[in-house]
């Protein structure tokens, strides 16, 4: 699909609410790629992605007659989602789950950073399937209150608000985390390029 | 020079910078750090280059024909005709 993130609201919440299989299915069929991929960059196993996606919908089906319209329809699916997929984290492994970052504004930015200019890579090298695969565990790797935020905001491009309504949050902390979720991105990146940039030069 | 923004500072609001959101007087600010501190500018060019590539990657996150006729048969309803498969 070309769209940025899952279509604003054009579904009968009427229908819905009733129960309307029809609509339903027009309303899976419009979010479903965006749940996926959020799903699949939250747990980065297609597997899990799509017992997530399923979970979801499931889920979406059985709630939506009480849904009572505070947020919008998308951002209520995305928290739902957000939540089936982090259930599937704590199944996946439980024994190594990356810890949440605490949530305190004075962060360790600017400690130890890389100061390597990537940018110039070529771009087959900057989004080369090895890059890809890297860039998908670099994700995954994030700890789970800086992933959640990162992907509604960097992948699903949701706004600050929107972000907020969907962790349920404040937009200042929605800020903080996706602060510090970048830095981590940028850090990861820069160590896995200046690498591709050495094996250039040799 | 007094006054003059730190590092530190700029790397707090790296986020708003680099999504517009920032008034333009910080942002005039920041464009005069940036041009005498050749690290925050390195920092800055990275950071903005590694949401894009993020972006870049996930838009071509497709999902499955497979897991889409699966989705629609769990939920028993009615699969609509796709004009554009994706694989």
């Amino acid at each position: 699909m070309s769209e940025d993130k899952a279509p604003i609201q054009k579904f009968s919440l009427d229908r819905l609410r009733a129960g309307d299989r029809v609509e339903f299915a027009r309303f899976v069929e419009e979010t479903s790629p965006a749940i996926y991929r959020l799903a699949l960059r939250i747990l980065n196993d297609p597997q899990d992605a799509e017992d997530a996606l399923q979970e979801t919908y499931l889920k979406a089906m059985r709630a939506i007659a009480s849904f009572e319209g505070r947020s919008s329809l998308t951002t209520w699916l995305y928290r739902i989602a957000v939540n089936e997929a982090l259930m599937m984290v704590r199944k996946q492994r439980p024994q190594i789950r990356v810890e949440d970052e605490p949530e305190d504004e004075e962060g360790e930015a600017g400690q130890g950073m890389q100061i390597v200019d990537w940018c110039c890579l070529p771009e087959r090298e900057l989004v080369s399937d090895e890059a890809r695969r890297f860039i998908n565990m670099a994700i995954a790797d994030l700890p789970e209150n800086l992933r959640t935020t990162f992907v509604l905001r960097d992948v699903e491009g949701l706004s600050i608000k929107e972000t907020a309504e969907a962790l349920e949050i404040s937009e200042m902390n929605v800020k903080t985390r996706l602060l510090r979720a970048r830095l981590k991105m940028r850090e990861s990146l820069s160590s896995y390029y200046a690498e591709r940039m050495q094996e250039g030069l040799a | 020079m007094e006054g003059q923004l730190s590092c530190k500072h700029l790397l707090g609001n790296l986020s708003d910078y680099v999504d517009g959101e920032l008034a333009q007087e910080f942002c005039a600010e920041i464009e005069r750090h940036l041009a005498e501190c050749e690290n925050c500018q390195v920092v800055v060019n990275t950071l903005r280059k590694t949401v894009e590539i993020v972006h870049l990657t996930s838009e071509e996150i497709m999902l499955p024909e497979a897991i889409h006729h699966r989705l629609f048969a769990c939920l028993q309803i009615p699969e609509p005709k796709r004009a554009d498969p994706s694989e």
